[in-house]
């Protein structure tokens, strides 16, 4: 495969990390995104990289203590995370939690109060208790999507931005080259990391990759004093503190919306930062004076039961599908390996994926979205 | 355990918001000559009209030079809100007429955002405004919504530019005219165009000192009388000169350097270089804009139920191109401004570390970044404010850019040498003044809301840990976990 030329639809944490994967294994890569990287979910989300429900956990465990000497780019990674009960029933969950990663030998420890409150120095003392995960973490997804692109870059690879993919040509049963409006990459290999947009550009390829996308939101405060332990969850909001101080959160109810070919036409956050204020000053009593200085949201895309597609089709041969189904930024670094295994081996060489195969979804009824409800608001 | 679809995703957003607390034909956001003038005439054809405006700003506010450039140069008088808010109702007589008309006056109330139904969020209920005081925010709806915010200072840096004592001419016209509340004595004034001019003229009919002017072109650029009526004070206009250097101690600035070499004991710099049009609301809101160069910059296009009033809607319009003129002192400050002179004063992000593109301080450096700058970033496509935001920073702090997203602007022309016109502005986000969570919390959500909150898509598959998959345990997990889609 070395010196064979893959091209990657967009740049995004999963299109970039597969390059900067494949660019590692000799091959020359370009990245063609329809904007800038990481504009779209990839610089707007909640950094959270403790996605134990997947295949590829282990994988995302062990390459993020390493992403920033082996990118030579600062990611803010930090380790650890802690899930705050703020209600009897949450406290209830929250150990249900606790007992599954027991038994999965992930480790964790139940935290009273005071040790709550001893990490997490913004908590007040009206918490039931907290579950504190000794793996996971957090990264800083605008500082994590450059520094894939300048690592790539490093080893030879190519990032052409502002270049909409329009189409492809084929040949053989094979993608030969990828279209944008003002010029045609020949290719031997393809990887479509586009997001919402998969659908649309998968489409052209004769192949149904069912996704809706959604809007999420966030809210970000001005810096507060650094706590030992930033990755703080719980109260059903996410997010972190950022290694400045700022306290980024979100969580809470997603708009479905259809989405153009071109992308979404605006991400307009919503009167939903009060709601989500309201639970920040309530999990983090202590910063409620904090200033809240921006809100802002992402478009997302979800597959019919919320896991990630990974998948090199069968036809065309060369292609291989990646959308991340809304939890993409923390497992990126082991996406891009499993993408580069596809792409390279035709198997995913660290992990059993097939869960993860778009076969999956054959048979699949032509009304799931508005079966589950996935629909736009009229 | 089956998934029983039911064609209703139990955590999405639909019907889950509150409706606005109140509703008014009218919303006037800005309480200045032409914002007053609007509330009337909507007052007069019959309309509800609510007026609201953010004076007086809590003293917290204005030490994070919000929404004017302060500079930390106000006494504190103005911590006294109810003599704040006595000196505005005796400052601006309109009030009281505009309240007899039966226009709706809400004081020390700040528009924070306008949300409204278009590409991307079909699902509010209403078009609203978010407000807030010093206790709550809450939500209005509107038919119309007038935007009357005007003007906000144009900050430049210039070496030593981040220490009390520095501010801007609105500002500072706002303390002396409004607030009789402005704790210097002795200014140094940049710039010479009637800005600069007519509050040099102001200082000095309060009672001031005014050392100089300072401006950075060959002649004064202001109107002849104006300068005539400056000379005639006896205070001198250095042209071709900036800042080079200042003096400062414990209460901030002492006196200042031009570039020849003149030297100033003063306790203030007053900035009064251009104001540009406080567009944050309109352009949070996704509202159309235009880049009016004669008219000091970004301006709102305007739209049937949005529409920009006074100052807001664009300085008057007198041939004289504000831009260029920006841009004049921003090359000027090129030359004398340091590699460590800080641009972004929140962040403190400085002229090198923008210009290389660098992360902040307290990450590591390591080869790779440190080879990086904004021109190896322009290789791979035009310079964008909001991305050198992300990676360095700058105009990520408590003031929300004020100060620096200008400059940077102006800035990057420059160095990727290109007009200003082709730098994308950088994104304005609600909310447009800094709010404690606590004030824009909604306490009392529906409880539709919270029926509906999961912390993330609520897709009971979703989480399940993979080992899991087809055992009891699945079932257990989904019992226990999901809000309840599908139910
Ligand atoms: C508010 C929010 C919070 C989140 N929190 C977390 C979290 O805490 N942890 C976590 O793991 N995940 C989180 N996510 C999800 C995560 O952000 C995404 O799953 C992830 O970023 C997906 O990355 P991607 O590269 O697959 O897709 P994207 O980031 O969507 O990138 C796709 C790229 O493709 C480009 N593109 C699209 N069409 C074309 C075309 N035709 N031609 C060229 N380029 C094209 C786009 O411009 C874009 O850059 C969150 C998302 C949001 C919105």
């Amino acid at each position: 495969m070395s010196g064979s030329e893959v091209i990657i639809v967009g740049g995004g944490v999963t299109g970039l990390s597969a390059g900067w994967w494949l660019a590692r294994s000799g091959v020359k890569v370009t990245v063609l995104d329809k904007f800038i990287v990481g504009w779209e979910a990839s610089g707007r989300n909640g950094g959270g990289a403790s996605h134990y429900s997947s295949p590829l956990f282990d994988e995302e465990q062990r390459m993020w203590p390493q992403m920033d000497e082996l990118l030579g780019y600062p990611t803010e990674h930090q380790k650890g995370r802690i899930l705050i009960a703020m209600t009897e029933r949450q406290w209830e969950q929250y150990r249900f939690i606790a007992e599954r990663h027991t038994r999965l030998n992930h480790p964790v420890e139940l935290l009273d109060v005071k040790q709550v409150q001893e990490a997490v120095p913004l908590a007040g003392d009206n918490c039931f208790g907290g579950v504190h995960y000794k793996f996971g973490g957090h990264a800083n997804p605008q500082r994590t999507v450059q520094a894939y692109a300048w690592a790539l870059q490093d080893l030879g690879g190519k990032i052409v931005q502002h270049s909409p993919v329009v189409g492809f040509e084929t040949a053989g049963g094979k993608v030969t080259a990828v279209k944008t409006a003002n010029a045609t990459y020949g290719c031997d290999a393809v990887v479509v990391a586009a997001g919402p947009q998969i659908p649309q550009l998968m489409a052209q390829l004769g192949v149904d990759v069912p996704l809706a996308a959604a809007r999420a939101e966030m809210i970000i405060t001005e810096p507060a004093p650094m706590m030992p332990l930033g990755g703080v969850d719980g109260h059903k909001i996410y997010g972190r503190q950022t290694l400045r101080g700022n306290l980024a959160y979100g969580g809470g109810p997603h708009e479905w919306l259809d989405v153009d070919a071109t992308g979404p036409a605006a991400r307009p956050s919503t009167p939903l930062a009060r709601n989500l204020a309201k639970r920040l000053a309530e999990l983090l009593p202590k910063a409620a004076h904090l200033n809240v200085i921006r809100s802002w949201a992402g478009v997302i895309e979800n597959s019919p039961d919320g896991r990630p597609i990974i998948d090199r089709l069968t036809s065309p041969d060369n292609v291989v599908v990646a959308s991340m189904s809304s939890v993409g930024f923390g497992l990126s670094p082991a996406s891009g390996h499993a993408i580069r295994d596809l792409v390279i081996d035709g198997k995913c060489s660290f992990a059993d994926i097939d869960i993860l195969k778009l076969s999956r979804f054959d048979g699949l009824e032509k009304d799931w979205r508005e079966k589950r409800g996935w629909m736009p608001i009229a | 355990m089956d998934l029983n679809f039911n064609g209703t995703d139990l955590c999405a957003i639909n019907g889950t918001r509150s409706a606005p607390e109140a509703r008014y034909d009218l919303v006037v956001v800005g309480a200045g000559p032409s914002g007053i003038a609007a509330a009337v005439a909507g007052a007069k054809a019959g309309q509800s009209v609510l007026l609201v405006d953010e004076n007086p700003i809590s003293g917290a506010l204005m030490g994070n030079d919000t929404p004017l450039y302060f500079g930390g140069r106000m006494t504190t008088a103005t911590q006294n809100s109810d003599r704040m808010l006595e000196a505005i109702f005796m400052s601006m007589p309109e009030l009281e007429a505009a309240m007899e008309a039966g226009v709706e006056l809400l004081l020390g109330t700040t528009a924070w955002g306008v949300y409204r139904n278009g590409p991307g969020v079909q699902s509010l209920p209403d078009q609203v405004v978010g407000l807030a005081d010093r206790d709550r925010s809450w939500m209005v709806g509107f038919d119309k919504i007038v935007i009357a915010t005007g003007a906000r200072d144009l900050a430049i840096a210039f070496p030593g530019w981040n220490q009390p004592g520095v501010m801007g001419a609105a500002a500072l016209t706002m303390l002396l005219t409004r607030y009789d509340a402005f704790a210097g004595r002795r200014l140094l004034v940049l710039g010479s165009h009637d800005l600069a001019l007519e509050t040099a003229l102001l200082a000095l009919e309060k009672g001031l000192e005014v050392a100089a002017l300072v401006e950075v072109r060959d002649a004064p650029q202001g109107s002849a009388a104006l300068v005539d009526k400056l000379k005639a004070a006896g205070v001198a206009i250095h042209c071709g000169q900036s800042i080079k250097a200042t003096k400062g101690g414990l209460d901030g600035v002492e006196g200042a350097t031009l570039t020849d070499g003149t030297e100033f004991t003063c306790d203030t710099i007053c900035v009064a270089i251009g104001l540009v049009p406080s567009i944050e609301l309109v352009d949070a809101m996704h509202g159309p804009r235009t880049l009016n160069a004669q008219r000091g910059g970004y301006i709102p296009a305007g739209e049937p139920n949005v529409e920009a009033v006074g100052i807001c809607a664009g300085l008057p319009d007198t041939g004289f191109d504000h831009v260029a003129y920006r841009m004049d002192w921003v090359r000027a400050a090129l030359k004398t401004n340091a590699p460590d002179t800080i641009i972004c004063q929140c962040e403190e992000v400085t002229l090198a570390d923008l210009i290389g593109v660098q992360p902040p301080h307290y990450l590591d450096r390591p080869a790779a970044i440190q080879a990086r700058s904004l021109n190896t970033l322009l290789q791979d496509g035009p310079a964008n404010p909001d991305q050198i935001k992300r990676l360095t920073r700058s105009g990520m702090g408590v003031c929300q850019g004020r100060r620096c997203r200008d400059q940077v602007a102006m800035l990057l022309a420059i160095e990727s040498d290109k007009p200003f016109g082709t730098i994308p502005l950088a994104t304005h986000r609600a909310p447009v003044r800094p709010l404690p969570l606590k004030i824009l919390a909604e306490w009392d959500e529906p409880a539709a809301m919270d029926a509906a909150w999961d912390v993330w898509f609520g897709i009971p598959t979703q989480w399940v840990p993979v080992e899991d998959i087809g055992t009891p345990q699945e079932d257990a997990h989904r019992e226990m976990l999901y809000t309840g889609m599908y139910k």
